[in-house]
């Protein structure tokens, strides 16, 4: 076989070795985050403060995301479904396609990409200067104190930022089918009650963001933990911080959707 | 600050920091090959050698950051590298780091940074804590910027502000990873005058790691001198000052052309400007 | 600075869950969970249960009054046993008719309980003995087809 095939071949085994590698040393880094959680909920201030960078300041971009999807489901939603006379139903279509998927999928992608990816450059730029072996050398374990608080307040912000989504997203379609297009406010409501189950579709988005958040944070912290301790290094870090998160939800969603509503 | 009574130096061991023939390698990279050396109790011993040479990593394996391939590495008698992780952050907390560029906590105030460890460490009522950072801050001459955040201080100050920090809790062996890089005379003066000062009035010993040369003689109480991942030399300032050793002596009077040569290996000059053809 | 903060975190904690409660009732049927204690449990069997699948609504009068707990085959009767919790809010008499309907023309299957005339009621266990199994689309195609040819064939 001819040289380049075969060092292509080589290249594809480092990676996939190197891959592996890297897999087993995150999950080693994620057990040591919960076995040291202690610290997160003995001193609560710090994951409050964590709550607050992640949970707070992505309101924003949550709500105004949420709005906008909403409304776009109204949208393309009454387009179709009066063709078939069933214009009614698209309270149904948009409380159902967020409570069950969009609300949490979106909302951790948007997650990823703001919280996310600031984690990754903080917890980067405190190992490029340092300041976490200086951490070390004080006899304060940097895991208890730095990434645990962030791994918790991620967890708990996560869960609550996709229901907000979904929440001003079905206010969102309330605004542009009813108020906008005119289609009958109590049929909106109505039909959209009977046919969203709190336990089906509600309990199952959260519980998909819940998953989400951990798949998410966990991901930024260790990517920042782990980022070479130079500029590009964090650079490199936070991009791929947001690709991998990004890919962990969409794969842990068919995975999950699999299960909870295909009864697999 | 306190002032170690002298009966207590006596009962301990006379070297505070041993290292007995430590071995260390990157990968497959070898950093440190069979090193020796002693650190006695309360004195200032300097690292020095050319960047690379391995200088940081002996502070580490003294901190137990790292564990060395072969051999041991003694800190009070205790060997480092055989020790559990709570015998290991009990040892921490007696010492102190000095990082290159100070490593302050960036979202916190240089109060906070200096109050870290006392916090972390003790149950200190907050009014104490108060008077002892001021008071820390104080013996490094920036008592006025405790409320400083580090993006507001000067490289020299952020340094003195890390110095107050490894000295929150009076610690008995203080580590300084190149501590005079990139500051102006004036901060090089201050701080090895207080790298001297505070080593005497706490009673402690103090590790520095430089190139600075002539800044770090007058300071010292012995050198030792690494290339290459070995100690090629050691001695006092003066025997140093004095040696002809061709590498210290290099080394120490900052000449251009000795044991490391100017030119870098390679092709000869002539063949390099195509004035002489290659010889097949 | 750090009292802000908190009242930032406790906005946010309390939107969150403000959201979730918007979720729980005015989008969805919180009261369809029928997990509680308050049930009880009726037996059917059919010839054949089609599409019906386990929590499918029980309705009666096109009001859920309970839920489809479980479907097992008996292998000695050849029948398929299906469980449904009821609310005990709601007492049936013996001779109910059950029938499993479909909603709208292709939708999700769901059992239909239309209430007898017996004076005594169910009790928590009982079976109920009139049962319709499901519309099976093919049998009904197969049905109509042979109808059309027993027409053409007679004309």
């Amino acid at each position: 076989m001819p040289e380049r095939v075969l060092d292509g071949l080589r290249g594809i085994g480092h990676k996939v070795v190197n891959g592996v590698w890297r897999l087993g040393y995150a999950s080693g880094f994620f057990l040591m985050t919960l076995l040291r959680s202690g610290t997160s909920f003995r001193r609560f201030h710090l994951t409050i403060k964590e709550i607050f960078s992640a949970g707070v300041l992505s309101l924003i971009i949550i709500i105004v995301s949420g709005l906008f999807v909403g409304m776009v489901l109204g949208l393309q939603g009454y387009e179709t479904l009066q063709k078939y006379g069933s214009s009614e139903a698209v309270g149904t279509l948009v409380a159902l396609s967020l409570t069950r998927e969009l609300g949490p999928v979106v909302a951790a992608l948007l997650f990823a990409s703001r919280a996310g990816s600031a984690m990754t450059a903080e917890i980067g730029l405190m190992k490029a200067t340092e300041q976490i072996s200086a951490m070390e050398m004080m006899a304060v374990d940097p895991i208890a104190r730095v990434i645990g608080p962030r791994f918790w307040g991620g967890v708990i912000s996560m869960p609550l930022l996709a229901a907000i989504f979904s929440a001003v997203g079905v206010f969102g379609g309330y605004l542009v089918a009813v108020v906008l297009i005119g289609v009958d406010a109590g049929a909106f409501w109505s039909q959209m009650q009977n046919a969203v189950d709190f336990r089906h579709d509600i309990l199952n988005g959260i519980i998909k963001s819940v998953v989400f958040g951990v798949a998410v944070t966990a991901i930024a912290l260790f990517e920042g933990y782990d980022a070479p301790p130079t500029a590009e290094g964090v650079s490199g870090a936070t991009t791929r911080t947001v690709v991998t998160s990004s890919l962990a939800i969409l794969g842990l969603d068919f995975v999950l959707t699999a299960f909870m509503f295909t009864g697999i | 600050m306190q002032n170690r009574p002298p009966e207590n130096r006596k009962k301990n061991i006379e070297n505070l920091v041993e290292i007995k023939d430590v071995s260390f390698s990157y990968g497959f990279r070898p950093v440190l090959k069979a090193i020796t050396m002693a650190v006695p109790r309360g004195k200032v011993v300097s690292i020095m050698g050319l960047s690379g040479c391995g200088k940081t990593t002996l502070l580490r394996l003294i901190g137990g950051a790292l564990k060395p391939r072969k051999g041991e590495v003694r800190v009070d008698g205790q060997v480092v590298n055989r020790m559990q992780r709570n015998q290991l952050y009990a040892l921490r907390r007696k010492m102190g780091m000095l990082y290159q560029f100070g490593a302050l906590f960036t979202d916190m105030s240089a109060f906070e940074n200096v109050a870290f460890q006392i916090r972390e460490h003790t149950d200190l009522p907050e009014d104490l804590i108060q008077d002892l950072v001021l008071m820390k801050l104080n013996a490094v001459g920036l008592r006025g910027a405790h409320h400083l955040m580090p993006a507001e201080l000067s490289g020299g100050m952020a340094r003195r502000v890390a110095l107050a920090r490894a000295i929150a809790l009076d610690p008995t062996l203080i580590m300084y990873d190149e501590p005079f890089t990139g500051l102006d005379p004036i901060s090089m003066g201050v701080i090895s005058n207080l790298l001297r000062r505070l080593n005497d009035a706490l009673g402690a010993t103090s590790i520095v790691v430089t190139h600075d040369v002539q800044e770090t003689l007058k300071i010292v109480d012995y050198v030792y001198f690494m290339a290459d991942g070995a100690i090629v030399a050691q001695g006092t300032p003066d025997e140093i000052r004095k040696s002809d050793a061709p590498f210290v002596h290099q080394f120490v009077w900052g000449e251009i052309d000795g044991p490391m040569p100017f030119h870098m290996p390679g092709a000869p000059y002539a063949r390099d400007l195509a004035l002489e053809t290659a010889r097949a | 600075m750090e009292k802000t903060l908190y009242l930032w975190v406790g906005i946010f904690v309390c939107a969150g869950i403000a959201a979730l409660f918007v979720l729980a009732l005015k989008v969805g049927n919180a009261s369809s969970t029928f997990n509680t204690g308050d049930i009880y449990r009726v037996n059917a069997e059919f010839d054949n249960i089609g599409g019906l699948k386990a929590s499918a609504p029980v309705k009666s009068a096109g009001v859920v009054v309970g839920r489809v707990d479980g479907i097992q085959f008996d292998g000695k009767k050849f029948v398929a046993r299906v469980t449904m919790k009821i609310d005990k809010r709601y007492t049936f008499p013996k001779d109910t008719s059950v029938s499993i309907l479909t909603s709208g023309l292709l939708g999700e299957q769901y059992i239909g309980l239309e209430a007898g005339g017996d004076s005594e009621m169910l009790k928590d266990g009982e079976t109920l003995k009139l049962t319709q199994s499901a519309v099976v689309l093919e049998k009904l195609i197969g049905q109509f087809l042979y109808s059309k040819a027993a027409e053409g064939g007679a004309k």
